[in-house]
């Protein structure tokens, strides 16, 4: 099982200061955390793409990956997620294999629709072909990392004829993928389809959400004939904020929680928590709540938490990140007596 | 409110969205009264009140997180889950209230697609009653919902007698007479949620890798 985490790049006003990052602090602040997440000892670091403010998160995420590729050895870059419905998959195909190479071999990619309506029209897309867009650009992008000459025609793009994408994957396997989706099954059932992971969100919805979206996944995996449904390839969201104890967490949290953007203003820290994976509290804490994702979830690959988020100073976050240490040292030796 | 036989399986589920403010509310006597008379038209039919306003905070809440919490997706269960919604609202400044919007706002699309609906609207005066026709009519005709010919509307002026005037009365049965004859000639609800109709709805992978 793979412990890592995922940032969302947001530029956001630390709310307890009124101070905003640059966008500079923020990459240089990306930059330091994915750093930190490989020297306490997490397997993965995840960044999303976004195309506007107020995100400073890479609009290709290989220009990022690839930095930190040559300035760690270990952790496994990935992405959280890459845009399938307006990247031309031809792109995608051509920098994650040349980023493949950089990294040899230590990366991997989520593929996710995005939900922002108006990043689609840039791009010459519409966000009412999310769907289509997601399964058709995928389908092409298959094909351009197993088939050295392609002829192709589709819906949403220019046809190719003989065409062959570079660099080639290294030693010829293609990078993996996951599927991202919060809520459709859609998603799930593509990645089912062709025996990829499916990582859920996980972040904004219930649990009894996630729980069916992820059954629904084992299931169809199982019925494509890629294993048994148990073995499925399975990523969780999460997000936590620690302290020592549990009134120090929510109080220093607290007003981050209720000025975080998405949620901000709407529910009560008290109530997120209750209803989310968020965890608010010390490490044990953390720890107990984490394990507890897969009574509903079953086994499962990787965990990915958000933790650098709505403002959170860098400093916090590398406080953060120490403790993270600490709590995936605990997790490791509960999944792998679980394993045992 | 169960108007069927205790230990019997009910054979209707009607949902009274009831999107009053006040305890007693004018609005919510309707619903009931609505709600009622539709059971009694029918016979054996569970009537489920879903009250907005206790779940005020977490119909906001939803607008803004873009998912209900575990209350409202109860309630929302309720009204999508039921053979017939009765949804009544009083008029504010001239049309539904925002919180009665707002709760079928954050219903997903399809949600109601061919669910007989009875629309009802309270108001301090007659002059508002056409709230129903300009308003609630074409918000339950954008929903796919299938709503009765009779609408009712109760101003302040119904409320004398108790249990409503003779004019409210015989114009809530025949709304609720409309509903039952609705309810009978259709199949019984599906009790599946939204998850349950988005994969019904999705078809096969390879239909989507052709389409």
């Amino acid at each position: 099982m793979e412990f890592g985490i995922f940032t969302v790049g947001d530029v956001t006003t630390d709310p307890t200061n009124g101070r905003t990052p640059t966008e500079h602090e923020r990459i240089k602040n990306t930059v330091a955390i994915a750093l930190k997440a490989e020297e306490i000892g997490l397997d993965v670091f995840a960044t999303g793409e976004h195309h506007n403010p107020p995100f400073a998160a890479p609009a290709s995420p290989p220009v990022l990956l690839a930095h930190i590729a040559a300035k760690t050895e270990r952790i496994k870059l990935s992405t959280s997620t890459t845009l399938i419905t307006t990247n031309d998959p031809v792109r995608i195909a051509q920098d994650y294999a040349y980023l493949q190479h950089l990294a040899d071999g230590r990366m991997d990619l989520m593929l996710g629709r995005g939900n922002t309506g108006p990043v689609y029209p840039w791009f010459g897309k519409d966000i009412r072909e999310g769907i289509p867009l997601a399964i058709e650009n995928y389908a092409l992008l298959r094909r351009l990392w197993r088939e050295e000459n392609v002829d192709w025609e589709g819906k949403f793009r220019t046809p190719l004829q003989g065409f062959t994408s570079t660099p080639r994957p290294l030693d010829d396997v293609p990078p993996f993928v996951w599927h991202g989706s919060i809520r459709s099954p859609e998603i799930a059932e593509q990645a089912a389809y062709y025996g990829d992971g499916f990582f859920s969100n996980h972040i904004f919805w219930p649990a009894s959400h996630t729980a069916r979206m992820v059954d629904f996944y084992r299931q169809r995996f199982e019925h494509y004939g890629h294993g048994k449904a148990e073995d499925a390839i399975v990523g969780l969201g999460g997000q936590v904020y620690m302290a020592k104890t549990h009134e120090q967490a929510v109080q220093e949290f607290r007003p981050y929680f209720d000025n975080a953007p998405v949620y901000g203003h709407g529910p009560s820290l008290e109530e997120f928590t209750r209803e989310t994976p968020l965890t608010v509290g010390t490490p044990e804490e953390v720890v107990e709540r984490t394990l507890s994702f897969r009574e509903y979830a079953g086994n499962y690959q990787r965990q990915l938490f958000l933790v650098d988020h709505a403002g959170l100073p860098l400093t916090a976050v590398l406080k953060q990140l120490d403790l993270l240490g600490e709590v995936v040292a605990e997790l490791r030796k509960h999944t792998e007596e679980a394993a045992a | 409110m169960t108007l069927h036989v205790a230990g019997r399986e009910p054979s209707h589920r009607i949902a009274v969205v009831s999107a009053g403010l006040s305890d007693p509310s004018s609005t919510r006597l309707l619903a009931d009264l609505l709600g009622s008379a539709t059971a009694a038209a029918l016979g054996n039919t569970e009537v489920e009140v879903v009250e907005l306003r206790p779940l005020a905070h977490a119909i906001t809440d939803a607008l803004l997180t873009g998912f209900p919490n575990s209350e409202l997706t109860q309630a929302i269960g309720t009204v999508t889950g039921a053979d017939a919604v009765i949804a009544v609202t009083p008029v504010f400044s001239a049309s539904y209230s925002g919180l009665f919007k707002s709760f079928f706002d954050i219903l997903e699309n399809g949600a109601l697609d061919g669910t007989p609906v009875l629309v009802g609207a309270t108001a301090g005066t007659a002059r508002h009653s056409l709230v129903l026709e300009h308003a609630l009519r074409p918000l339950f005709g954008y929903l796919h919902a299938v709503v009765v010919p009779t609408a009712v509307f109760a101003a302040s002026e119904d409320w004398g007698a108790s249990g409503g005037s003779d004019a409210l009365r015989r114009r809530i049965d025949r709304a609720a007479g409309e509903l039952a004859a609705l309810v009978e000639s259709r199949p019984a609800a599906g009790r599946g949620d939204q998850f349950d109709r988005d994969i019904a709805a999705m078809g096969s992978f390879e239909d989507l890798l052709g389409s």
